[in-house]
């Protein structure tokens, strides 16, 4: 079937790949010589490299530029890498709820419109548009996704329901009544949606006017995709985006699903390998690295995110010529090595969705029993896995601990554990539990 | 030939079997045959309950996030005297059939004793018994235990 694609911006959008990099030579010129004057580290950093603004030609030269870590934003909070002055902030967003100090950014005016068209591309890409109804159920506040998403529907002329996260009778309730035809929240918080409506007795197809889903503020996978889309009757589409950078939006699938399109005239990002520091080409798997291009409040210059992915630059199906980024396999730093092997939570995952009748609700739990590693995995059972014999049901284990074993290369221990008893995060999942005293 | 049997999914965890039959004494549902299958991670209480209480049960497990399941299983009388079982089970193995579990009821019927049987192969099962001649209960006949 012919899919109908909108773009919100087809001038950028679909924009020719050798005028797309001659603006952004031009804007990473700026961006650099508004950074260097602006903000002391940065100035510091690059003193120290032997690299001066006017070094920077063109886009192949951000490889000179000095990496930005996460690190530096706690260590300048608050305001220490504003570029710009604080009567010119008009808003302030910060990180989703990790531990210690938080890392907070702030937006010109120019920031949050930036932004807001980043979004609004995203939505269209999920096939949104004027007529549309969204509801919004990532929470509002300092965390980017609700306003970020609720500003984009906006901005496109959509009806907008600010439901934030939680209450999920309510979200169902007026998600029915009023009719809501795109969702927005993390794909773990739809997956719940999902399963409390079939609960309920309630039909998608007859009940809902679901169509779409924008889906991110976590990794997900694939199998998760087909999960969410069987259980909401829509298409269910990725949106990637850090508040370092600006919020979701940064990057964001259309309806081909092969990929997120990264808004390049807005940011630069480049694949580096983790341990050497060099930036590698398309289509190599490695760290993502963002440079901001058009943000005048909080530049953020080689801004390492550490989540672990692929560039790929064919062109797309639905016309859009911006590089596209594959799903997020795993971050730098909260990869878990277990004896010796890297793991990333979402390999595991793949393997419980792909397991005929096992719900993709897990818990890793890492521990050190007499010097060795081990892992377990808590899975819930469900009445598919579930039979009258014992054999039966240590097959399932051992079928999951066989494909855990071949895709991850570690021997797991399989614990079924009653159904809906793994907490459902409304946020981002908490997946890994690491007992060792490392 | 066959009567239906109530499976549920039980946490190796203190409590979990006190707790599963007293959600169901509260509910009055009564047990006429129980047995539990026990590992070294989860057990599965297999019970059966007369097939009016069927479906309550298992909305009662269900409402309180149980994993239960309603499968067939086999029913045989058995004469209550020595020899008594091995005879049925040896019927049963010479037929190239295998036994998954056995347990038996509470109550005993006339000079029987009334033994709950999963074998591998239902069917032929109930035809090999038959045919040998051993008694089996139904559905309405289990209920008036």
């Amino acid at each position: 079937m012919e899919k109908k694609h909108l773009i919100y911006n087809p001038e950028m959008e679909c924009i020719d790949r050798e005028k797309l990099k001659a603006i952004q030579g031009q804007r990473l010129r700026e961006t650099v010589k508004l950074t260097y004057e602006n903000v002391p580290l940065f100035r510091k950093r690059m003193d120290e490299k032997g690299v001066k603004p006017e070094d920077i030609k063109s886009v192949d030269d951000i490889v000179l530029l000095p990496f930005t870590e996460k690190t530096d934003l706690r260590d300048e909070f608050p305001f220490g890498l504003l570029a710009a002055p604080k009567s010119e902030i008009v808003r302030i967003q910060g990180s989703s709820g990790t531990t210690g100090k938080p890392i907070v950014s702030g937006y010109t005016e120019n920031d949050v419109e930036v932004w807001t068209e980043m979004v609004a591309r995203s939505l269209a890409g999920a096939g949104c548009g004027k007529d549309d109804i969204v509801q919004v159920c990532y929470g509002y506040g300092l965390f980017t996704g609700g306003l970020g998403a609720h500003q984009g529907a906006t901005r496109l002329g959509a009806m907008v329901i600010p439901m934030s996260s939680g209450n999920t009778q309510r979200q169902i309730m007026m998600m029915k009544e009023l009719g809501s035809t795109i969702l927005c929240c993390t794909p773990s918080y739809a997956t719940y949606l999902g399963e409390t409506i079939r609960d309920m007795g309630l039909d998608p197809k007859k009940d809902l006017k679901l169509k779409a889903g924008v889906f991110g503020a976590e990794p997900w996978t694939e199998e998760m995709r087909k999960r969410i889309e069987e259980l909401l009757d829509i298409d269910a589409c990725d949106i990637y985006g850090l508040t370092e950078i600006a919020g979701p939006g940064v990057a964001f699938e259309c309806l081909e699903k092969k990929g997120m399109h990264v808004n390049e005239d807005h940011v630069i990002p480049e694949i580096i390998d983790p341990v050497t520091e060099k930036q590698l080409p398309y289509e190599t798997p490695g760290e993502l690295v963002f440079t901001t291009i058009t943000k005048t409040g909080m530049p953020m210059i080689r801004y390492r995110t550490h989540d672990i992915c692929t560039l790929y630059v064919d062109k797309c199906e639905c016309g859009r010529t911006l590089v596209r980024m594959g799903r997020i396999t795993g971050r730098t730093d909260d990869m878990i090595v277990i004896r010796g092997v890297n793991v990333f939570p979402s390999q595991i995952e793949s393997v419980l969705v792909k397991t005929n009748g096992v719900a993709p609700h897990y818990v890793l739990v890492v521990d050190r029993v007499n010097s060795t590693d081990t892992l377990e995995v808590k899975v819930e059972l469900t009445e598919d896995m579930f039979s009258d014999t014992v054999a039966h049901i240590e097959e399932v284990k051992n079928y999951i601990a066989g494909e855990i074993k071949s895709v991850v290369g570690v021997q797991a221990k399989i614990s079924l554990v009653p159904p809906k008893s793994l907490p459902r995060s409304e946020g981002k999942a908490k997946r890994v539990i690491d007992n060792r005293k490392l | 030939m066959f009567v239906k049997q109530i499976s549920i999914y039980l946490e190796n965890v203190k409590g979990s079997l006190r707790e599963i039959t007293q959600l169901l004494g509260d509910n009055n549902i009564d047990l006429k045959a129980l047995s539990i299958a026990d590992t070294m991670s989860f057990g599965i209480v297999r019970c059966i309950v007369a097939e009016e209480q069927i479906e309550k049960t298992m909305e009662i497990l269900r409402e309180h996030g149980n994993i239960a399941k309603v499968n067939n299983v086999i029913c045989v009388c058995i004469p209550d005297k020595p020899s008594g079982l091995s005879k049925v089970l040896t019927l049963i193995e010479d037929a190239g059939i295998s036994i998954e579990y056995t347990y038996s009821f509470y109550k005993n019927t006339g000079d029987n004793a009334v033994l709950i049987i999963r074998p591998s192969e239902k069917r032929r099962t109930v035809a090999v018994l038959s045919e040998n001649g051993i008694q089996m209960l139904n559905q309405a006949e289990i209920d008036k235990i």
